[in-house]
């Protein structure tokens, strides 16, 4: 969502409703109809909405490009029941200095806690500030399951010389499943499928032993500068394993 | 509804055949506040309409990937948070205190003592809200709506009743619905 500019309040509810609000004003009617013709024209344009760029990043503040970054996109008036209040206010004084004393000025905070009782508006604040450590944690958990996640290549004996190779667990690392099916597809040319587990996850299952030559795609994705559909997935947690079939089950 | 949500939840994408288009245009058309040509910019009559269908019998209209309305099963048509914020007036307003603000960004349905304490508005009787409609929902002091709802009381209903739900939250600011920019 691209920056918008300019931001209108929007209309009173009541010029462009004049037959679903109850106000009986005469220049609130008076204006009704003006409006209307105006609509049947052209049309009545989109209000501008400004959201919030505001972001929460992880590891913090870094700014490299692998980093996990929330974004709070509401219109910077919710802000103050996001999850990242902070990072939205530096944003804001930075890009719309008009807005950001509209809404965090003095005389906004002192309207504001008018409103409230002081009992509620520490709670308010207590809760803000709670968010934001949740809304942390979670980017940090979320980071932590990445660095734990493994990629299981798994290589399976389907009948005595005939093999296939499953691979499990691309999810994690945001590898579009079909895409890589389709790199081994033609890579190796054999069929290669996205099938679903028993777990309610998803694996590639590629025709044919290649566990060996998968994992070395998978480097060489990461060392060349190409775009890949591999792309992501550190060495160190690709696992190879074997599973044969059962003794004298046929 | 659309507190857990994502693409994946997405079962098929179709675009719907033309005669059912129309008859979408007139309902939109008849249901929310507008008129032609202010539809016509948000979904111009070349771009075709594609259906989304969800779980929950939810189904999901787009136009060029971008979700504009909702449905679950038959029921009315609701603008998603997004449009309704480019266009405020599409629903009738209701608006609720400051208080409950907290309580509908955690997507609660929202009780009537919300919308008839000093913060809130309803309208006036003689412009009275039914029930089972979509109502934008606007907050005390903020200019923008922040949720959609379905009114479980008519307007008139939650002012005398003055007691439990008074309009249910169908999406609202920072739920998986408007975290989806494309479907």
């Amino acid at each position: 969502m691209g920056k918008k500019k300019n931001v209108q309040p929007p209309p009173p509810s009541t010029s462009t409703l004049p037959e679903l609000t109850a106000d009986g004003e005469g220049n609130v009617v008076g204006e009704g109809p003006v409006v209307v013709e105006e609509a049947k024209k052209e049309g009545v344009k989109p209000l501008e909405v400004l959201y919030c760029q505001g972001e929460l990043r992880y590891p913090i503040d870094v700014g490299c490009d692998d980093d996990l970054v929330i974004v709070c996109s509401f219109p910077p008036e919710f802000c103050e029941f996001g999850s990242s209040l902070t990072r939205c206010k530096a944003w804001l004084h930075e890009e719309h200095p008009d807005l950001f004393d509209k809404y965090y000025s003095e005389d906004a905070l002192v309207e504001k806690t008018a409103l409230l009782s002081t009992e509620a508006a520490t709670k308010l604040e207590k809760d803000t500030a709670k968010k934001e450590a949740k809304a942390e944690a979670k980017a940090r958990a979320e980071e932590e399951r990445k660095k734990e996640a493994k990629v299981i290549v798994k290589r399976i004996e389907r009948n005595k010389r005939k093999y296939v190779t499953s691979i499990s667990g691309l999810e994690a690392f945001g590898i579009d499943l079909k895409k890589a099916a389709k790199l081994f597809a033609q890579k190796f040319a054999t069929g290669a499928s996205v099938t679903k587990t028993v777990t309610g996850g998803e694996e590639i299952v590629v025709q044919g032993d290649v566990s060996d030559e998968i994992v070395d795609m998978f480097e060489e994705a990461n060392e060349s500068s190409k775009e890949s559909a591999l792309k992501g997935v550190p060495e160190d947690n690709i696992e190879v394993v074997e599973e044969k079939k059962k003794k004298g089950g046929d | 509804m659309f507190k857990k949500f994502s693409a994946a939840d997405a079962s098929g994408q179709s675009i719907l055949k033309s005669s059912v288009q129309r008859s979408i245009r007139a309902t939109l058309l008849s249901q929310m506040n507008w008129d032609a040509e202010t539809l016509e910019l948000v979904w111009p009559k070349k771009e075709a309409l594609v259906l989304v269908k969800c779980r929950d019998h939810i189904s999901i209209y787009t136009v060029q990937g971008e979700p504009l309305f909702f449905q679950h099963f038959d029921g009315p048509f609701f603008p998603t948070l997004r449009l309704l914020q480019k266009y405020p007036s599409l629903l009738p307003k209701v608006q609720v205190d400051r208080g409950a603000i907290r309580f509908l960004l955690a997507g609660a349905h929202m009780m009537c003592p919300g919308f008839t304490s000093k913060g809130g508005w309803l309208p006036d009787a003689d412009a009275a809200i039914p029930k089972e409609k979509a109502v934008a929902i606007f907050a005390e002091g903020k200019d923008h709506p922040c949720g959609v709802g379905l009114t479980k009381l008519s307007s008139e209903e939650i002012k005398s009743v003055n007691k439990g739900v008074g309009v249910e939250i169908v999406t609202y600011l920072g739920d998986d619905l408007w975290s989806l920019k494309k479907l």
